[in-house]
């Protein structure tokens, strides 16, 4: 029989791989971050904790994510919603919604860059209306709630399209005998909304979820792209000591706090959505 | 009635600009050159299309080599990814074995893992075993990113077809290699292309990794981040729509196929 060894064969290469570019390099980044000269030391920890830019990139990232990923979620369900109620054209419309989900997140920093700079579209538009005698600076260090919201900006236009595809596929899959049973009791559209469809998509929330919050954390490119090193958060930060200061093991000890609070993002959501037993199928 | 189908449709409307809109900018910045960018205030209406703009850009010592590097890296990640993927998600998908559900928690694991803490160490060990700033080293480390995501798509693949097809090719004389080969393969194809485009995307637009691992050699990602604080503004914007033309050109190509594999993938 020599079927007991072929899925084996099969998968090796893979496990291999994984465990060679995946797990050492894991084991190693602990090693990079815990390690001064070659000798165990917390000495990279305190450098990054007392680096001036480290709160401001840990208070950033977190307002980002915070910021983002609901209005991600909500917009995404609005807009799944909406193509529920579309009967013709909807394939078109759906790619139209997805087309930014092969975009960057530095292309999608440069997109916004020609809409938010001095000289740039918005600006246009508001001298056009009249709201502004000359061209105003969004971007800079001065304007730091404009700077952020223009980051918030480009995530959200950027990532909306991953949620709303992993929310449209789960509405695909929910039994359309739900809603008009909902519907024959007398519930209005936002009841059955509520009570209805909502519980049902909790796994398909949660993933997306899950998928955003990890991925929000790890935005850099958009950040460096339109506010520089003016809006530090921690991606970019772990790049800038790698880059500018060639000092991999401060960089590493970023790497571990951002790793850290992705697992530890996950872990609440996994437990806050977990689905009830009697609904897993 | 119709004044609530005329809100909803502008609502559709209104949403699809937004997400157009912004394209149709970078765009009209990245063909209109340096009038383009430095006229205030701008037209709304962009003026008269000229590729100076795209094509200055392209003169640009770096910027071709730059591009071939970023196709370079794309196309090794996505050859490594379906090859090393594919028949372990044939195994996941036919084979109730030990060790199964080890492999795929590795599998999804990839997933919450920050490039970041990835790339940081490859750096030490590419420079010793000579891959440092080669596309090579580079693609190496964006089949990590895409090989889990080839695993588990192919596995939905490869289970989405009747195993008695492959039984019945059994039945006529046909080995295990080559009913897989002209029996299942064929049927999983569209759905192996699109991965594969996928994989290309993710290697395409990825940014941190390939910046830490080059120097010289860079991806087009890497070349703009590292020129983004020095050079004028009509050649970022040129740069940033040359990375957004593939990409949405290969959602097209895929998006017949979106659900299937994001719905999957995302499980």
């Amino acid at each position: 029989m020599p079927i007991r060894w072929l899925p084996y064969a099969l998968i090796a290469p893979a496990a291999l791989f994984l465990g060679v570019l995946f797990v050492i390099p894991l084991v190693q980044t602990g090693a990079l971050a815990f390690q001064v000269h070659d000798a165990w030391a917390l000495g990279n920890f305190t450098r990054m904790t007392g680096d001036l830019n480290f709160a401001d990139a840990l208070r950033n990232s977190f307002q980002l994510v915070l910021v983002a990923v609901p209005v991600q979620l909500c917009l995404a369900m609005g807009m799944a919603m909406m193509l529920r109620h579309l009967q013709r054209g909807r394939a078109i419309v759906l790619w139209v919604w997805s087309i930014p989900l092969g975009i960057s997140d530095l292309a999608a920093g440069l997109v916004w860059l020609t809409i938010l700079t001095d000289q740039g579209y918005l600006n246009s538009v508001l001298f056009h209306l009249g709201v502004i005698a000359a061209p105003e600076g969004w971007l800079t260090y001065e304007t730091p709630f404009a700077l952020f919201m223009a980051v918030a900006i480009a995530e959200i236009w950027r990532a909306t399209a991953i949620v709303l595809l992993i929310l449209v596929a789960g509405v695909q899959m929910l039994p359309k005998e739900y809603g008009e049973a909902a519907a024959v009791f007398g519930a209005s559209p936002w009841q059955a909304f509520t009570k209805v469809t909502l519980p049902l998509l909790r796994p398909s929330i949660q993933s997306a979820l899950i998928l955003r919050t990890v991925l929000a954390f790890e935005a850099f490119a958009v950040v460096m792209a339109l506010g520089g090193r003016n809006f530090p958060v921690l991606v970019s930060e772990a790049y800038a000591w790698k880059h500018f200061n060639q000092d991999t093991g401060v960089a590493a000890a970023y790497a571990l706090v951002i790793m850290a609070i992705s697992v530890a993002a996950t872990l609440v959501f996994l437990r806050l959505l977990r689905t009830p037993v009697e609904q897993q199928t | 009635m119709t004044l609530r189908r005329g809100i909803f449709l502008s609502g559709i409307g209104v949403i699809s600009a937004w997400v157009l809109l912004p394209i149709w900018l970078i765009a009209a910045s990245a063909v209109g050159g340096q009038g383009q960018i430095s006229a205030w205030p701008k037209p709304l209406w962009p003026a008269g299309g000229t590729l100076d703009g795209l094509a200055s850009f392209l003169a640009i010592e770096g910027v071709w080599k730059a591009t071939a590097n970023s196709v370079a890296v794309a196309l090794l990640t996505m050859a490594m990814a379906i090859l090393l993927g594919a028949p372990a998600g044939y195994a996941l998908a036919r084979f109730n074995f030990r060790g199964a559900n080890l492999f795929r928690v590795l599998v999804l694991m990839t997933r919450a893992f920050p490039v970041a803490i990835l790339a940081l160490p490859l750096t030490v060990s590419f420079i010793r075993f000579g891959v440092y700033d080669t596309a090579f080293g580079v693609a190496l480390m964006h089949t990590t990113l895409a090989l889990p995501f080839a695993v588990l798509v192919s596995a939905s693949l490869f289970q989405a077809i009747p195993r008695e097809l492959e039984e019945a090719a059994w039945v006529f004389g046909c080995t295990r290699w080559q009913a897989a080969m002209r029996v299942v393969l064929p049927l999983a194809l569209p759905g192996i292309v699109a991965t594969a485009i996928f994989a290309f995307v993710i290697s395409w637009n990825e940014v941190f990794a390939a910046s830490v691992l080059t120097v010289r050699n860079r991806t087009l990602t890497a070349y703009l981040l590292a020129v983004l604080s020095e050079s004028p503004m009509h050649l970022q914007f040129a740069g940033g729509f040359l990375l957004i033309v593939p990409s949405v050109l290969f959602i097209f190509l895929v998006r017949k196929h979106l659900f299937a594999m994001w719905g999957i993938a995302n499980r």
